[in-house]
């Protein structure tokens, strides 16, 4: 029974399966994942479900019921040991199974540190699946010592659901300033008094040297300044790397993750890539989005060219992350930016990210209508006035006039 | 639990029963009604959840808090009134026979 088989039941896979069936492809279909549970949401691991806050199956994208009355062959629990681009086939150990067309939406791995800096001690943790946060969640008690290895999103979430746990929270960067990578000075400083205030230290450009086991489960961090910090847990946010190994061992371009053209077919055209795993031509590179937003509509549009539609993928990429109370909205890239507008109106803040004049991206915290207003904004491919933007008299929805 | 109608904007409906302590949204996404896409999954950050409540239920339904609001203003053709993102409301037996309409598509 070949058809389309879709491998990797993360968001993206399974975006890709539900509009494959919402665009009425009524032919065979399988989803192929790793871990033993249907497709579920990431994003609240690091927050509400670490929090215990929200039960695992509110977790699921859909009811497992869904893939049975569509039709959609969900196996899990299964690893795709190999694929034979020109058999069209994959293999599963003995098994194998024969596709018209294949998508992978492997997704991506964490990245660890390795053993020789303790990266393999127990009670070091990283944050990507379920079983990963299950596994870290009974570590959070009050009063005990937490180490945030790496000041990015990931890292500074896990670190807020510590400090509202009350643990004593020390996140160590190691370059010089948080979120150095994905945000503006502004944002970093926004971000780092927000933690200071509900007593979180963070270490700026400070290299971990690496970590050592002491007596059971005690760990210390050593740093490179020579300070070393206590701890009776690690969580590393240290950033994730595609999941390209299968793609790579069959042959396939890899590039910045399995390198797709335009409407996401790779370079066997019986194969096309989507999510965290896949990167594709946009803006004169070969981009890879790490989010929600491009799960989605990467896989989506990746359906419809799977079925002939021909488009191409040009998203306005958007992204969200919730700390304390305190939500950050982000729409657009901030890449590249030569200037940052500052608005702010209350308890409302955003950052306005500018390049050559061209309005690039907006960091909105707790501030919904900047965030709305600036995804509109680079949908339409528009710019607003800095002065006025920069006013918080005028009022955001003017900024559309 | 609440018995539910979803109204897509082409009129059809789906009748379905959601529990307690699940949302409006879940309700949509748990039985495969379409016109709710959730993108965010429910962590109001991306007001893909839209509808319009039915005029009679309007009064009825806990008030919207300034973040949903807000999210709202910048919604595809939002109602000053109807207008709610169905990830923030929380079923209980007092939402028994809520009715919501799909707009024609979210953002």
């Amino acid at each position: 029974m070949a058809g389309i088989v879709v491998v990797g039941a993360g968001q993206a896979g399974a975006a890709l399966v539900a509009k494959l069936r919402a665009l009425g492809h009524d032919g065979p279909l399988t989803l192929i994942g790793a871990e033993p549970v249907p497709p579920y949401q990431r994003p609240p691991l690091s927050k509400a479900y670490l929090l215990g806050e929200m039960d695992m199956e509110r977790l699921f994208l859909r009811p497992e019921s869904y893939y049975t009355e569509q039709g959609i062959t969900l196996i899990t629990d299964a690893a795709v040991t190999a694929l034979d681009p020109a058999r069209r086939q994959i293999r599963m150990g003995d098994q194998t199974l024969d596709y018209e067309q294949l998508a992978l939406t492997t997704g991506a791995i964490p990245r660890r540190l390795p053993a020789a800096m303790g990266g393999d001690l127990a009670g070091v943790h990283t944050v990507r699946t379920l079983a990963d946060v299950d596994r870290m969640a009974p570590e959070f008690v009050a009063g005990r010592r937490m180490v945030v290895i790496g000041g990015g999103y990931i890292g500074l979430e896990a670190a807020a659901v510590g400090a509202k746990r009350g643990l004593a929270v020390t996140v160590i960067e190691a370059a010089p300033r948080i979120l150095q990578r994905v945000a503006a000075a502004e944002t970093s400083d926004y971000m780092r008094q927000l933690h200071a205030g509900q007593g979180v230290t963070l270490l700026e450009g400070t290299p971990l040297e690496r970590l050592e086991g002491r007596d059971g489960r005690d760990i210390a961090a050593h740093l490179a300044d020579g300070r070393v910090i206590a701890a009776d847990f690690v969580v590393c946010g240290i950033g994730i790397t595609p999941d390209d190994a299968l793609a790579q061992a069959a042959g396939l371009t890899i590039d910045n993750g399995i390198a797709t053209n335009a409407q996401g077919r790779t370079s066997d055209p019986h194969v096309w890539a989507a999510g965290d795993c896949a990167s594709f031509p946009w803006r004169g590179e070969q981009m890879r989005l790490e989010s929600v937003q491009n799960a989605i509509d990467q896989a989506e549009c990746v359906a419809a060219n799977m079925l002939g539609a021909d488009q191409p993928y040009d998203p306005v990429p958007w992204f969200w992350s919730d700390q304390y109370d305190m939500k950050l909205q982000i729409a657009g890239l901030g890449t590249g930016h030569d200037r940052v507008i500052v608005r702010e109106s209350g308890s409302a803040r955003s950052h306005w990210y500018f390049g050559g004049g061209t309005f690039l991206a907006v960091d909105a915290m707790n501030d919904p209508r900047a965030f709305m207003l600036g995804k509109r904004l680079l949908t339409q491919r528009r710019s607003p006035d800095p002065a006025r933007l920069a006013d918080p008299a005028v009022d955001l929805k003017d900024l559309l006039r | 639990m609440a018995r539910i109608t979803y109204v897509e904007f082409n009129g059809t409906e789906h009748v379905v029963d959601v529990a307690n302590g699940m949302t409006v949204m879940e309700g949509a996404r748990d039985n495969g009604i379409p016109g709710i896409e959730a993108d965010c999954g429910g962590a109001c950050a991306c007001s893909t959840c839209h509808v319009y409540v039915d005029s009679a239920w309007v009064e009825k339904l806990p008030a919207r808090d300034a973040m949903e609001e807000d999210m709202l203003d910048f919604a595809y053709e939002p109602d000053a009134e109807r207008s709610r993102l169905t990830c923030q409301i929380k079923v209980s037996d007092d939402l028994d026979g809520l009715k919501v309409f799909m707009p024609e598509k979210q953002i």
